[in-house]
């Protein structure tokens, strides 16, 4: 095994892994506020990348252009699913939240179908397509864009979360809504904004990633089943946890393939995650009672 | 024994009557196929509504289970040639040995750790089926299983497979209220509300968390073994992550703490699919959005729903004159 | 009381939805995988008949008769499939079935065609279907076995000794990937790298990366799309030079859009339909491929796919047969699909037997390039 090799791998699951990490933030954000897993969260991705593809095409818009739209447009859907979906029935059990976010899942995933066809589509990339090559292996531009731009979101959420009030408050609903809502925290918008944060985040994870894998209608079930593997991975309710599982599941995958067998990666992976959580039941960064239901 | 457990016969009485009838009513193969689909859907929902509904713990793995036995059986019969019988109970038995290896450890983890778990042991055991192409025909699947049969008998119309499958279905829910009006029932019962106090009062939680998930693992692996022989083909993608997700929908759809309503959520989530056909490329839309106004406005599934209706026709016809103050209302 | 108003409404329901109203139209029935991981398939197919079956009511219909086809979505889900194949059969009592689009579908319901009477003309492409022949069910597209066949004879033409495969993990790439196995030692040559990819994998760097180490002469990569564009683009991203042939399953405009620039100078065996204005004027499919194409891409905006062509080549032969016997009976649409003589489709020439329920040979495919975005034969 040559040097170059392994460090194409590790590129190539940093890359596939950050698609997984941004899933998994969005898991996060809404998981602090009402606790719930919200399925519906790697259709957001999905949306960001279609509405970017579908307002260049259709509108002619320019792609920086685009792409804010759609994430405008997602984080508005966002809110509309928190608005129409989950507040009318906050006071169920989760798993019934849970269940109303995967008939979410479902619409969204229809109405895209209905709306843009059954087709793959590419957006191009943001500053060309030519390789860089580093130390033997190729890079591409974009690889460098995702990476950024995700590492730029961590920061931001991070800094939401305990700098501002705002953040404060949606983690203080996550402990205890009653609670909250008892030193005067309006729990009901801070759901609101935790599903509009958790959309954008999703977007723009699906915007600057569908240059590299490409989009379709039916990207989000796979990003779903993966970014939640992610946070599990990382520990739930935590964003540093959930970017970091992102990545270390697409390295798993990507040395997987390259090293024992392409056919297996996706099950290397997974034994691997299931060997962890019966050592560390709680994932690789969660708080030591990882009880949270 | 009880009033609720003689209800509960009486449900089942009723409920076997109806299936045992419908047939020559409904009178063609194709009612019959959406029947038996229904049937085998609903075995696995009630051994699942047994571990989500009753001991609280989450399974996104029984599609797997419930391949684990469709497998088992096919190899054993069409490769090895073993008899059906036999090969059947080899399925079931292999499907509940898997379920105690890996419930043993599986079990320690909570909630979402448990339904991470769990998923990841359904991935992995599809990709195996997928990749084991010498044992099990890969992704495009296993031909030539040979029919259901017992003792040298083949169940040779498709009339007979749907009323074996049935008796099998009505052995499960027999079972599976005997185990809810049990000792077990009232421990898992227990566990349910919180594990810290059952444990205090001496219940031995993780040996009736692994015997629940064993039951219900086993319950799936019999539907996989009869669906394996009664379809005489099968694929992977029919044992996928999504089926898991679709079966825990059965389960909170129907009303995850009632027998009858999970059995309901089956029979109610296989036909409607079938229905909405007509509608084309608009079905995923429907579908979508009866799932969401369902749960939505019938918090308590498809049992509490129907109940709470039930109720309220009663009073509406025979207790007009009454001002009534509604009873649990706010929901809906 | 109450109980037995309920039971009459249910039993008035079920006759209501039981009966179809009698008609003396040719009643053709279709499983299709019109939405769903397959529906790449199925929607060409369902559009393609529809299109025929207006062109041929326009025309008075086949022998008399109106055509009237059926059409149920499996949603690429086998039970789906076999609850739409009885409904077939069982209530709307079809003459002749169409479909399924995937061969894992059709396997599952080819044994319900011999009992019931009904020959079944599949649009997917598995061997298993018609080796060994069941007499009821048929199928239109190519082989895989003659697309694996064209590769090699190029392949040990330009003197490509060392080959690796890189196949995706479906019914489509598991069915390439067992004769690619068989076929490369059998043809004298080397397989030196056998790799997967899951059919919703987004990068196949790390396959590609592992082959590139095994220093092969040509990678050949079976899938259908958006996989093998994914495997085109980071070929041209690894910087890897090694000849790259692709398999049937791509040869749609949608892969030469999803690859982009690398797609140029990829090679695969495709039918006639990509390149319909290269085909000689001579050749006997040459009328026939014009019209559908112009037809399919006026009528829907883009060009029809080698998919849609299946469902073309099913009810043509089907209505051959209507033809040649002068007859609306199953068994004797059966027994004449079975003595089609040279009858032109767009997958290629069809000559069946009772023995070769397929009907097409190597010659269905031609060897294609992709040239500044646009389809070139080759041979």
């Amino acid at each position: 095994m040559d040097q170059a090799s392994l460090l194409q791998y590790l590129i190539t699951g940093l890359t596939v892994g950050a698609t997984y990490g941004l899933t998994a933030l969005g898991f996060t954000i809404i998981f602090n506020t009402t606790g719930i897993i919200n399925f519906a969260q790697g259709e957001f991705v999905m949306l960001g990348g279609m509405m970017s593809v579908f307002f260049m095409r259709a509108l002619g818009l320019p792609e920086p252009l685009a792409i804010v739209l759609a994430v405008a447009g997602t984080t508005l859907i966002g809110a509309l699913v928190e608005r129409l979906a989950i507040r009318p029935v906050r006071d169920c059990p989760a798993i019934n939240l849970v269940i109303i976010t995967i008939g979410v899942s479902i619409l969204i995933r229809g109405a895209a179908m209905l709306l843009w066809g059954k087709d793959t589509f590419a957006l191009p990339a943001f500053s060309g397509a030519a390789p860089v090559a580093f130390f033997g292996a190729a890079l591409m531009p974009q690889t460098l864009w995702v990476l950024a731009i995700s590492l730029l979101i961590l920061a931001g959420l991070k800094m939401f979360f305990s700098r501002s009030i705002h953040g404060k408050a949606m983690l203080a609903c996550s402990f205890d809504p009653k609670a909250a809502a008892l030193v005067g925290i309006g729990v009901d918008r801070m759901v609101l904004l935790s599903f509009m944060i958790s959309a954008l985040v999703g977007a723009v994870g699906g915007a600057i990633l569908a240059p590299i894998t490409l989009t379709s209608f039916d990207v989000g079930v796979m990003l779903g089943l993966k970014g939640f593997a992610a946070c599990i991975l990382g520990g739930l309710g935590n964003p540093f946890g959930a970017a970091a599982g992102g990545l270390i599941l697409g390295v798993l995958e990507s040395l997987g393939a390259g090293l024992i067998s392409s056919a297996y990666k996706d099950a290397l992976a997974f034994v691997i995650l299931l060997a962890l959580l019966f050592v560390r039941p709680s994932g690789l960064f969660g708080q030591k009672d990882g009880k949270r239901v | 024994m009880s009033v609720g457990y003689r209800r509960d016969m009486r449900w089942l009485g009723g409920f076997l009557v109806v299936l045992l009838l419908a047939p020559p009513l409904l009178g063609n193969n194709y009612y019959l196929t959406v029947l038996t689909m229904c049937c085998l859907n609903a075995m696995i929902a009630v051994g699942l509504s047994l571990l989500v509904g009753h001991a609280g713990q989450i399974s996104l793995g029984h599609a797997g289970f419930y391949g684990l036995g469709a497998y088992t059986t096919a190899a054993l019969s069409t490769t090895l040639g073993v008899p059906v019988g036999l090969s059947m109970l080899a399925g079931v038995g292999a499907t509940s040995g898997v379920a105690a290896l890996v419930g043993l450890p599986a079990l320690k983890l909570k909630g979402h750790y448990l339904a991470m778990a769990t998923l990841g042991f359904g991935v992995i055991l599809s990709i195996l089926f997928n990749e084991t192409v010498g044992v099990t025909g890969g992704p495009s699947g296993f031909t030539g299983i040979p029919r259901l049969s017992l003792f040298g008998v083949e169940f040779s119309s498709d009339l007979s497979v749907y009323y074996f499958i049935l008796a099998l279905l009505g052995l499960v829910i027999w079972v599976a209220f005997n185990i809810l009006h049990s000792r077990v029932g009232r421990a898992l019962r227990a566990l349910h509300t919180s594990e810290k106090a059952a444990q205090a009062m001496g219940i031995d939680i993780a040996r009736y968390k692994l015997f629940i998930f064993v039951v219900s693992a086993a319950f799936a692996g019999l539907a996989g073994v009869l669906y394996a022989h009664y379809l005489t083909f099968i694929a992977p993608a029919s044992f996928g992550f999504l089926f898991s997700v679709q079966l825990i929908v059965m389960v909170v759809l129907g009303g995850m703490t009632s027998v009858p309503g999970t059995i309901a959520g089956a029979f109610f989530l296989t036909v409607l699919p079938e229905f909405l056909r007509a509608f084309e490329n608009v079905e995923i839309l429907l579908f979508g959005a009866i799932l969401v106004l369902c749960m939505m406005y019938l918090p308590d599934g498809l049992a509490g729903g129907s109940s709470r209706l039930w109720r309220l026709v009663w009073r509406k016809m025979f207790v007009r004159a009454e001002k009534d103050p509604m009873e649990g209302g706010g929901n809906g | 009381m109450k109980m037995a108003r309920a039971a009459a409404i249910v039993l008035a329901l079920f006759t209501f939805l039981g009966c179809s109203k009698e008609s003396d139209s040719f009643k053709i029935g279709a499983v299709l995988s019109v939405t769903g991981p397959a529906s790449f398939l199925g929607e060409p197919e369902k559009n393609t008949l529809l299109m025929l079956q207006d062109e041929l009511n326009a025309k008075g219909g086949v022998e008399g008769r109106k055509v009237q086809i059926v059409i149920y979505d499996d949603e690429s889900d086998v039970n789906k499939c076999v609850m739409a194949a009885k409904k077939l059969i069982e209530n709307d009592k079809v003459a002749v079935v169409i479909g399924p689009s995937i061969s894992g579908n059709t396997l599952a319901i080819a044994k319900f065609f011999a009992p019931a009477k009904i020959p079944l003309v599949s649009c997917s492409a598995a061997e298993k279907i018609v080796k060994p022949v069941d007499p009821w069910v048929f199928n239109t597209p190519q082989l895989d076995r003659h697309a694996v066949g064209k590769i090699l004879m190029d392949a040990k033409k330009k003197g490509y000794a060392k080959l690796a495969i890189l196949t995706v993990s479906d019914g489509f790439g598991q069915a390439g990937r067992a004769v690619l196995q068989e076929l490369i030692p059998a043809q004298g040559l080397a397989l030196v790298a056998d790799e997967v990819f899951g059919p919703k994998d987004t990068d196949m760097s790390a396959q590609l990366t592992k082959i590139k180490g095994a220093a092969p002469d040509a990678i050949i990569c079976w899938g259908t799309n958006p996989g093998p564009a994914v495997v085109a683009r980071n070929r041209a991203q690894l910087g890897i030079t090694t000849p790259l042939y692709m398999s049937h399953g791509v040869a749609s405009k949608k892969f030469i859009e999803l690859a982009g620039v690398s797609a140029e100078g990829l090679i695969l065996p495709a039918g006639r339909l990509v390149a319909v204005s290269q085909v000689p004027d001579g050749n006997p499919q040459k009328a026939l491929l014009t019209k559908y194409v112009a037809d399919y891409t006026k009528k829907f905006g883009t060009a029809p796919s080698t998919f849609g062509g299946h469902a073309y080549d099913a009810l043509m032969l089907v209505t051959e047969a209507v033809k040649m016997g002068k007859s609306f009976k199953p068994q004797d649409i059966r027994d004449n699909l079975e003595k089609i003589k040279a009858m032109p489709g767009t997958a290629g020439v069809y000559t069946m037997t009772p023995e070769n329920h397929n009907g097409l040979d190597e010659s269905a495919f031609v060897m294609v390039t992709i040239e500044k975005g646009e389809w070139k034969v080759v041979d």
